[in-house]
């Protein structure tokens, strides 16, 4: 049914109508009327974004449960935030099993899409991009699930991101798949989250690739079970550009994936070509830190079979020179820091695959000091191969209504 | 002394209310309180006696905080509404128990005297389903607030003397301040940022179970001067930051508390690094450096006009430029 926005809202509101569409076109008060529409959407409603750029100058927000927000297609329908003057991200979810598909986000001050406390909620052909290229200046990060159950990301693209392209934190059941994370300083990161599912993404381009890795002195802790797999993480030699206080400013460019501070991760059939700091780096947390539930080290991370290039070839490490002529001009394709928990496996890595280790002999003191050598761990145990990764089978359905 | 001249008139509004003879003087409309509905002005709820000079109507109480909210410096005009024969019920120095029926009232204005212009009158109402927030946005020629659940912008001048955009928030921003584990819920009225001078008439009057111990405990913002600096500052902090960066509230996942009771100096921000700031932490590495807020984040976000970098977020186009010295001093003596 049609939807008189103006005209209707109350009479809208005392009516428990069924399931109803409420179309919204670009153009002159789209801000007015996009919100609207968002707001006076009731649970199973769909709001339709015509084709066209909707010109906003505030953020947008969404907390109604169960709500489709769809466009005419991530190239045509262009939420554009070039102007924005108000709110810390485009546009902000806050309710639960909502469905964002097929439109683009462009030019956010503050992050691209954030969903926070949204749980079972779908991604799908979004995009987000900020114009100018890789800038300090953009925002932080793509799409931005946080402390949400139930997160399915599928067929999005995102570019540009300061921090992070997509970005999952505090969150569980995650599926990032099908997705373009380009020019970005991390491209995916799954951070502080359990139960994720990162496959068949194209990630380049980006400074460091994918991150797996767990922070202290956050009301949830613990991230792990975490399975990256068929990815094709190439030319990641994006020169850093997060502003300096941010934790991924600390990323090298030329980083594959890199697993930090996790338990039970899993990276296997991966393609990483052209990550010439390292292609698959494994470490613990670099800082200190004062928080007595944070696990600073990895546990229980599996490389398995990956196809992989030399590996280090331009290391954006301190002695890379020394480094490079003592590796034969390429470091090994798997960097550890060599810290491991006091009785807990760190690393484990397929036969055939080389590695290396910096051998550090004390967590929080950056990757530096340590005396550098082959790599010694043992090979993948099968038998603790991860189970109950990614999203909610419910969510999956939703991509093909 | 105009929130003292309002205090006078709306206790005695209070009492007029049994004893007018003649026309009956207004009253609110307790329906449109606790109905389903959300009226299309602000003139449905009969909260004013006179609308534009913001003379409230029989039972409406107005109030002020000790401690308020930076809005660009807009004057504000609060008020409660208790429906006849309830109270308000204080236990600690938190909010207190509301009625359903209770209704909570704050227009923001710009401008002197004559020259005042009413902007736009914030209603949180207390229905049987929860607290709902709905924002009312004032006419140019003064005479009615309609609903602007999009929110909107309207040109005014700052107290300084500043052109600018001013925000009318939309109805979900409103739960993203007034947001608490999924419910929303009054922020203002905490025993600890409320005067016992103004509670103890309202004892009497039978609309307040008590003066509650924790009343008084903010200083008030004209004193922030001569008041001990950490409690001016921490004061600032609840009342300004405190509804998103606190557990179960908007900012939650930044694991920053700056809740007047954190006594934990790492969740308050000292020497703590951010997790998703982004950009806004600029050149810094941690939320508070003690002895240099020049080099904390904290100040830097503060300053910031810049969307995506300023905090808070929402509310305000404009830096406080006295608050960001309070916090600066404070953090200078930490």
């Amino acid at each position: 049914m049609k939807h008189y926005l103006l005209a209707a809202p109350l009479l809208a509101l005392a009516l428990p109508a069924s399931a109803k569409t409420l179309n919204v076109a670009a153009g002159p008060d789209a801000q007015t009327r996009l919100q609207e529409a968002l707001i006076l959407a009731e649970p199973g409603d769909e709001v339709v974004l015509g084709a066209g750029r909707f010109v906003l100058i505030d953020g947008i927000s969404l907390d109604v449960d169960r709500v489709t927000v769809r466009g005419a297609g991530m190239d045509a329908t262009v939420l554009d935030f070039t102007g924005q003057r108000d709110a810390g991200e485009g546009f902000r979810v806050t309710s639960d099993g909502v469905t964002l598909r097929d439109f683009a986000v462009e030019n956010p001050k503050g992050d691209g899409i954030k969903s926070k406390g949204a749980d079972d909620i779908v991604y799908h052909r979004i995009r987000v991009t900020w114009t100018n290229g890789p800038a300090a200046s953009n925002g932080a990060y793509g799409i931005y699930p946080v402390e949400s159950a139930g997160v399915l990301i599928d067929a999005v693209t995102v570019s540009g991101a300061s921090d992070a392209g997509i970005y999952v934190g505090q969150s569980r059941a995650i599926t990032v798949r099908n997705s373009v994370a380009e020019a970005n300083v991390a491209g995916i990161e799954i951070e502080n989250s359990r139960g994720a599912l990162v496959e068949r993404n194209f990630v380049t381009r980006n400074t460091g690739g994918i991150l797996v890795f767990d922070l202290p002195g956050l009301p949830v802790m613990g991230g792990g079970n975490v399975l990256v797999r068929d990815n094709l993480v190439v030319a990641n030699t994006t020169p850093n550009f997060a502003p300096p206080g941010n934790i991924v400013a600390g990323v090298r460019r030329g980083t594959g994936i890199l697993v930090m501070a996790n338990d039970g991760v899993w990276v296997e059939h991966n393609t990483l070509y052209d990550n010439p700091t390292a292609p698959i780096m494994v470490v613990a947390y670099t800082q200190g830190f004062d928080d007595a539930r944070y696990n600073p080290y990895p546990r229980n991370v599996t490389i398995g079979a990956n196809r992989v290039d030399r590996g280090g070839t331009d290391p954006q490490l301190d002695g890379a020179a020394q480094l490079l002529a003592a590796f034969g001009g390429a470091l090994p394709p798997v960097l550890w820091d060599g810290l491991a928990q006091p009785g807990a496996t760190a690393l484990r890595v397929e036969p055939g695959l080389a590695g290396w280790s910096l051998n550090l002999t004390e967590q929080g003191k950056g990757l530096g000091g340590g005396n550098p050598g082959p790599l010694n761990v043992p090979t993948p145990d099968r038998t603790a191969m991860l189970t109950g990764v990614g999203a909610p089978a419910a969510l999956e359905a939703r991509l093909h209504p | 002394m105009i929130a003292r001249g309002l205090l006078l008139a709306g206790l005695l509004a209070l009492g007029a209310a049994a004893s007018a003879g003649g026309a009956p003087p207004p009253v609110p409309v307790v329906s449109a309180i606790t109905g389903p509905a959300m009226p299309a002005t602000l003139a449905e709820f009969g909260f004013f006696a006179d609308p534009r000079a913001q003379l409230p109507a029989a039972g409406v109480i107005p109030y002020r905080l000790n401690t308020p909210l930076y809005s660009d410096g807009a004057e504000k005009l609060r008020f409660l509404y208790l429906p006849p024969g309830t109270e308000a019920r204080f236990a600690d120095d938190g909010l207190p128990a509301l009625p359903v029926g209770t209704a909570l009232i704050k227009t923001f204005a710009f401008g002197e005297g004559a020259a005042r212009r009413l902007v736009e009158t914030r209603v949180l109402l207390h229905r049987a389903e929860g607290w709902v927030a709905l924002p009312y946005v004032w006419d140019e020629g003064q005479s009615e607030a309609r609903l602007a659940l999009a929110g909107a912008r309207v040109p005014v001048t700052t107290p300084e003397g500043r052109a600018i955009s001013y925000r009318v928030p939309n109805r979900n921003q409103c739960k993203e301040c007034h947001g608490l584990n999924g419910a929303v819920v009054p922020i203002g009225p905490k025993a600890r940022n409320l005067s016992a001078a103004w509670l103890a008439p309202l004892v009497a009057a039978g609309k307040v179970n008590t003066v509650p111990a924790g009343a008084d405990t903010l200083p008030r913002w004209e004193d922030r001067a001569t008041a001990p600096v950490a409690a001016a500052a921490r004061a600032y902090l609840d009342v300004n930051c405190a509804h998103c960066h606190r557990p179960g509230a908007a900012a939650s996942n930044s694991g920053l508390d700056l809740r007047w009771e954190q006594q934990d100096l790492h969740a308050l921000g000292v020497m703590k690094r951010p997790v998703a700031a982004g950009r806004g932490a600029g050149a810094f590495e941690f939320d508070i450096v003690p002895g240099h807020p020049e080099r904390s984040i904290l100040v830097h976000r503060m300053r910031s006009e810049e969307p995506g970098v300023a905090m808070p977020e929402l509310g305000k186009a404009t830096a406080d430029a006295e608050g960001t010295a309070l916090i600066e001093r404070w953090i200078s003596a930490l």
